[in-house]
């Protein structure tokens, strides 16, 4: 077998394989971040768009090459995660599989232990958040747990990385010794347990290695479709026939699967765990009296929308401004000065096109830092959540529910995030039409053009016209979402289960590292293209000479002007929102080399303010918000959807929202007088 | 405890206690609920219902938000007074 001899040449090389696992919501990738620190590598599952991380654990001459599995509840074929998470365990064998589950609600978090112990896998408990646990007087007893489940069990406070040494002790002793340790398993409740052993007896010996005949056979009363498919190539005709009449016999065997799995839950916890007296009320039900509450809830999360806009705005839009004029502006004039016999057209290539672009990347860092330390500060508190809960109704409204919330939120970093996480939605149409929506959500990259360029334009009306222009969009999307759902949606219902986990102090350091993981995938992704565009954008104004007027791009730009002159754009503006379309932040590039000379003297934000007119500004504003979506974005969309139906539909329907926008507010400013 | 009744769990007063009895989704539907605690035989608790939106319920020390249309299909069996069932948590 692969597996066994994969195994065996890790071993030689004196490395564990482990696989994290654990429920949502437990604290799984601190914990996998104190265990790997700086040596993760993030990428996807082959063939999904699943987020998978892997780091190296290395210490005292102990290495442990340490695979994090998508947090899932369980392990059955109805969701990807569960799904990759199981296929792992199946097939590439880990030496040890590490169980975060939370000391404060431990009942729900050994069903994935029991469905484990089922796979016969070597594992280890991690017992995390006892401080949370305690704060809420549940009192856990890891030996006696320990005892009870036949396997380790270790205490851990990750936050304040306690209990780290010895969860690394634990997983090395289970790897080396895994036959010391045998749990006993989950039995089905009922009368389905005689339905279980006649199921063994049809299929056990059948299942072919690395599958467990038990494990196929509990999968098979589960009525798990995937098993179901293998089983049927593993048999003969004849052989299924009985196994099929006996499932279908038993479709309701579910109930007392998982009631079993219960029972045990129960025989194991039974002398570990005591819990507080009933009817006290927690903190976090006092919490959640307001902020799960439908009017106050709602309240308070457009109030913590409101702040981070307002820092944004306070802190990063200044910060923006005075990157580009102090640093940018100054380090473009360098070359020129610097290799005064240099070509021009060389200086122009690394002033205007490379550094140009470099400038542009390091410009957005102040808005994407206030961005996901807000959202990483929101998860942490485990608030994030909540805001599905509470949008659930808003969201009815335009034809989607709770769970689309927390996509949409997203968006404001990046669309692309934001079409990959339409994933938590079950229901087919209800993730098509959140999709579809997606990109009407202000991403950073926008909003970076909006703080840079309102601003230069509105002094101290910025905030509001800023405001005014994200408003839009949402407007846009809830009407677009009513209209849609009412039409092309319309006939479906959409599961709705949220765990909503305690409330906790936030910790700094989970925080930081979600804002770096972050902005350093941001800000990888983007920076290539922003620079391939800026060069791209500086080699279309320069060549082939000998000015502006008559270059390649402008020649493009007046093929275009028909249509900017209903915008009041000049071919300039039209080339900057064009070059939008491969990341929304170009714009900002592209403007920076098609204003260069002078923005190299002023700063680009005051260049732009003496060339343009405040009516043609808030249409470029307009039409930039509402344009289509980056390239980025409609690949993640015909990734997700497999079809290029709906990036082309989403494309088309915002083209024209953006073209009649922008044509709209420019004939208004022009009508208000500001057009000149 | 006096005579209980089977209702569906949309329909349990907030602030209630109640036993699930049994649920009647689909398989998919099941087996996540299962796989968040809720199974015959559990103990869970109406945090909050309003007639309208989804609910917050408390089952296994977990808060979960569930939509109505989950909610219908778990059949829980609750104490036939639950205007005061010896219950401190008020409806919210």
């Amino acid at each position: 077998m692969a597996a066994t001899s994969g195994r065996r040449g890790r071993r030689r090389s004196g490395e564990w394989l482990v696989a994290l696992a654990g429920q949502p919501n437990v604290g799984k990738s601190t914990i996998f971040n104190l265990l790997t620190g700086l040596s993760q590598h993030v990428g996807n599952w082959p063939g999904k768009t699943v987020e998978r991380r892997e780091g190296l654990f290395a210490q005292n001459g102990i290495r442990l090459r340490i695979v994090d599995l998508p947090g899932t509840y369980a392990l059955t074929a109805h969701s990807v995660q569960e799904r990759i998470a199981r296929d792992f365990i199946i097939h590439e064998r880990p030496d040890v599989v590490v169980v975060v589950a939370d000391a404060a609600s431990l009942e729900r978090n050994l069903y994935l232990v029991a469905e484990l112990v089922t796979l016969r896998v070597p594992l280890v408990l991690a017992l995390n958040m006892m401080d949370v646990a305690h704060a809420h007087d549940v009192q856990v007893e890891p030996r006696v747990l320990e005892a009870a489940l036949g396997v380790p069990v270790v205490p851990l406070v990750a936050t304040r990385n306690e209990g780290i040494a010895e969860l690394v002790a634990a997983a090395t002793r289970v790897a080396r010794e895994p036959a010391g340790f045998r749990p006993p398993l989950p039995e089905v409740a009922g009368p389905h347990g005689a339905v279980l052993a006649r199921l063994r007896a049809l299929v056990g010996q059948h299942a072919p290695p690395p599958y467990d005949g038990d494990w196929v056979s509990v999968k098979l009363l589960e009525g798990d479709p995937d098993v179901i498919e293998k089983a049927k190539t593993w048999l003969d005709d004849a052989s299924w026939q009985p196994v099929h009449a006996l499932l279908a016999q038993h479709d309701d065997a579910l109930l007392d699967i998982a009631a079993g799995r219960y029972d045990w839950i129960g025989r194991m916890v039974r002398a570990a765990i005591r819990r507080p007296r009933l009817g006290q009320v927690s903190l976090t039900d006092r919490i959640d009296r307001v902020a799960a509450h439908p009017l106050w809830g709602l309240l308070l999360l457009l109030g913590a929308f409101a702040i981070v806009f307002w820092i944004t705005f306070l802190v990063a839009s200044p910060v923006q401004q005075w990157l580009d004029t102090a640093v940018v502006a100054r380090v473009r004039r360098w070359p020129s000065a610097a290799f005064p016999l240099w070509p021009p057209w060389v200086v122009g290539l690394i002033s205007d096109g490379l550094l140009g672009g470099g400038g542009i990347v390091l410009t957005f860092l102040p808005v994407l830092i206030v961005f996901f330390t807000a959202l990483g500060l929101f998860e942490d508190t485990g608030y994030l959540v909540r805001t599905g809960f509470v949008m659930d109704g808003c969201m009815h409204l335009i034809g989607l529910h709770g769970k689309s919330f927390l996509p949409l939120c997203l968006g404001f970093g990046c669309n692309v995030p934001a079409v990959l996480a339409t994933r938590v939605i079950e229901a087919p149409s209800g993730r098509m039409l959140t999709i579809l929506l997606a990109p009407l959500v202000p991403c950073s990259g926008r909003l970076t053009v909006l703080a840079f360029v309102a601003p230069a334009f509105f002094g101290e009306w910025a905030l509001l016209v800023s405001c005014g222009l994200v408003a839009m969009n949402l407007l846009a999307l809830a009407l677009l979402g009513t209209v849609l759902s009412r039409t092309m949606f319309r006939e479906r219902h959409m599961a709705f289960i949220l765990e909503l986990p305690l409330y906790h102090v936030p910790n700094p350091r989970t925080i930081a590292a979600f804002v770096w993981r972050n902005v350093v995938a941001f800000l990888r992704n983007a920076s290539s293209v922003i620079l391939l565009v800026s060069v791209v954008v500086w080699a279309g104004v320069t060549f082939p000479g000998p000015d502006v007027g008559s270059s390649y791009l402008a020649r493009a730009g007046q093929w275009l002007a028909p249509v900017g002159a209903l915008m009041g754009f000049d071919w300039r503006l039209l080339v900057a929102l064009v070059s939008s379309f491969v990341a929304k932040e170009n714009a900002i590039a592209t403007l920076g080399v098609l204003y260069a000379e002078r923005g190299a003297e002023v700063g680009l934000a005051a260049a732009l303010a003496e060339r343009i007119s405040p009516a043609s500004a808030v249409a470029f504003l307009t039409v930039m918000m509402l344009f289509v979506p980056c390239v980025a974005t409609v690949a993640a969309m015909h990734q997700e959807t497999r079809s290029w139906r709906w990036p082309l539909l989403s494309a088309a329907v915002l083209l024209v929202l953006a073209l009649g926008g922008g044509t709209l507010v420019y004939q208004a400013g022009r009508w208000l007088g500001t057009g000149s | 405890m006096s005579a209980a009744r089977l209702i569906a769990l949309d329909r349990a007063t907030p602030g209630s206690r109640a036993i699930v009895r049994t649920l009647t989704g689909g398989i998919g539907l099941v087996s996540r609920l299962a796989a968040m605690g809720i199974v015959s035989g559990a103990p869970i608790q109406v945090l909050q219902n309003r007639g309208r939106g989804p609910l917050l319920v408390l089952v296994r020390d977990t808060r979960l938000a569930l939509g109505r249309g989950e909610a219908r299909r778990i059949v829980v069996e609750a104490p036939r007074d639950t205007s005061n069932g010896g219950d401190v948590r008020q409806a919210w």
